[in-house]
């Protein structure tokens, strides 16, 4: 028996490909609900490793360029791919873009207009990387509880962690050294006039922004990046910045209700990238920071891995002692 | 450069905004070898809410100078520089007072007063202003002993707009140290601040949006010390006719 913290998506993810591997597991999960407490059902959802490179290691597309295919098997993925556009006067952020990153193709405002017709004569550049894809964060962590407990996962929510387990998957609550809080808010917008049918990203210099589309005229905006332990609700700033963006994507956007907003705390190590760490006889998966659904999969193989080596390639490697 | 008391050995403050991970900000800071790292403080970090990213900065050694950046008014500018004395535990403050929210220019007027404010209350301030003489002037009258005028609008990465107004702003203040704050992008433009006889540069953008942070601050460190040395070394004037650089006369005879 394979024992687990925390039901958010590291930890139902580990847990289900450790039953994958035919090992028999049970998760602990503090709040009330599955799912619930996590960080994760605040996220974009993009599963965009290419445009991510813009900003982060070689490794977000390494361990992140299978997670549409892992995530496919389980949950509905829109692969439509992300549409990179920028307001004409910020056009050196789109070449910017371009040159830190691959696995697009640029396309003239036609060819904006063709991709999204909503958005037609509003950018005359844009970059469009096919190969991404998006879900619905909160959709596949139920699937993920379904996934894993038609495989015999055992999932105990309202239930502390006893005292040692196999696998931390605590996020922000783990006590681990160099891990820091990054703090995202985001809001969900219903605006049916508007139809956009895959993520589009705004690039600005002071406040870029995502919008991914949820589908029934529900759009998700995000995200900020502040370093703060803060939870409290979404500041006002934060969030005219948002919807200011959402704005200068598309004007119908102004007639759009403000559904929800919320506000996270995303663990991140300092390089950003996420760690396996074995600490006083506990495995810690933690440091997804923004990437939780794009590179959870393979993380997740890796704990497997560890814990399994018989389905390993001899990777005992890949952990690091804290 | 002698600032407030202290000796700074390289000329170069960086900012530590917008870099790909603090793993990379670590890095570049100690790449360069700065020996001064600008913070800002956010409303959203007060309360020690950031403390784990301050951390790592303080891990670096270097000294940390807090900023005002996104204040709009006295007001804020002030309140943001009293929680920055006691959360880094310094009197230094980088003010900045923003006039308006595309351009990022400093709002001089309410610049001076909040300098004033600070000045009186014991903070050792440095000013985010213009190239403007006698808004420089006003600033050293409120009590400030270091000038921090711009470049270029934050971030544009423009270079040095105006340096003849630099090199007057040297000429009339001979004996304040002054530093350019914002607009540099390249090396070459912290080269040229320093051979407008600037006492450093202050940086944070052309390093942290660089395909290479870590490089860039090393070439920034790299760029102040040769522009330093060059403005020491006196260099020569323009001339609009060649000169020959071997000597003209007593040229060997030819047979």
């Amino acid at each position: 028996m394979i024992t687990i913290a925390g039901a958010g998506l590291a930890g139902l993810a580990s847990a289900l490909e450790l039953a994958r591997a035919g090992a028999s597991v049970r998760v602990y999960e503090a709040g009330p609900e599955i799912g619930a407490r996590s960080v994760a059902r605040y996220a974009g959802g993009m599963l965009a490793p290419w445009c991510e490179r813009e900003s982060a290691g070689e490794e977000v597309i390494t361990l992140g360029a299978g997670a549409a295919d892992w995530w496919e098997a389980i949950t509905p993925v829109t692969c439509r791919g992300t549409l990179v556009v920028a307001p004409p006067r910020d056009h050196a952020e789109l070449s910017r873009f371009a040159r830190r990153t691959t696995g697009f193709r640029e396309v003239a405002g036609t060819g904006v207009d063709r991709l999204e017709p909503d958005l037609s004569g509003r950018f005359s550049r844009g970059l469009f990387f096919e190969r991404e894809a998006h879900l619905d964060p909160r959709l596949a962590l139920q699937d993920l509880v379904n996934a894993a407990t038609a495989l015999g996962v055992v999932i105990n929510p309202g239930t502390a962690a006893p005292d040692r387990v196999d696998l931390d998957c605590t996020g922000i609550h783990a006590t681990l050294p160099d891990l820091r809080p990054v703090r995202g808010e985001m809001a969900l917008l219903h605006c049916p006039e508007v139809t956009i049918t895959r993520t589009i990203r705004l690039l600005h210099p002071r406040f870029p922004l995502y919008l991914v589309p949820r589908g029934e005229g529900v759009f998700m905006i995000g995200a900020t990046m502040i370093e703060s332990s803060s939870t409290r609700p979404v500041t006002l700033r934060s969030l005219s910045e948002l919807l200011g963006a959402a704005f200068a994507i598309h004007p119908g956007f102004a007639e759009a209700s403000v559904i929800e907003t919320g506000s996270g705390l995303r663990p991140a190590f300092p390089d950003n990238l996420p760690r396996l760490v074995q600490r006083d006889g506990t495995l810690h998966l933690n440091g997804l920071y923004r990437h939780g659904f794009l590179l959870a999969p393979a993380m997740a193989a890796r704990v497997a891995r560890h814990f399994i080596p018989e389905t390993s390639d001899a990777h005992h490697s890949e952990c690091q002692t804290a | 450069m002698r600032v407030y008391g202290t000796e700074i050995t390289l000329p170069l403050f960086l900012g530590t905004a917008q870099y790909p991970s603090p793993a990379i900000l670590q890095d570049a800071i100690l790449s360069s070898q700065c020996e001064v790292v600008t913070v800002s403080l956010r409303r959203e970090t007060a309360g020690g809410t950031g403390a784990r990213f301050w951390d790592m900065l303080r891990a670096t050694g270097a000294r940390i100078l807090p900023n005002t950046a996104g204040c709009h008014s006295v007001q804020e500018a002030v309140t943001t520089a009293q929680m920055a004395r006691e959360l880094f535990a310094t009197d230094w403050i980088k003010l900045e007072v923003i006039g308006h929210g595309d351009t990022l220019q400093p709002d001089v007027f309410a610049l001076v007063e909040a300098a004033r404010i600070l000045a009186t209350d014991g903070f050792k301030v440095f000013p985010y202003m213009n190239d403007d003489l006698i808004v420089g002037e006003k600033l050293l009258e409120a009590g400030c002993q270091v000038l921090m005028p711009w470049g270029a609008p934050i971030g544009s990465g423009q270079g040095l707009r105006n340096p003849d107004a630099l090199r007057a702003m040297r000429a009339h203040f001979p004996d304040t140290p002054l530093i350019v704050d914002a607009g540099i992008g390249r090396p070459s433009d912290a080269v040229l601040a320093m051979e407008l006889g600037m006492d450093a540069v202050l940086l944070n953008t052309a390093v942290a949006r660089a395909g290479d942070p870590v490089g860039m601050a090393r070439a920034m460190a790299l760029a102040v010390e040769t522009g330093r040395l060059g403005f020491a070394a006196d260099p020569i004037d323009r001339r609009d006719m060649a000169v020959p650089s071997t000597p003209v006369l007593g040229l060997a005879e030819l047979m």
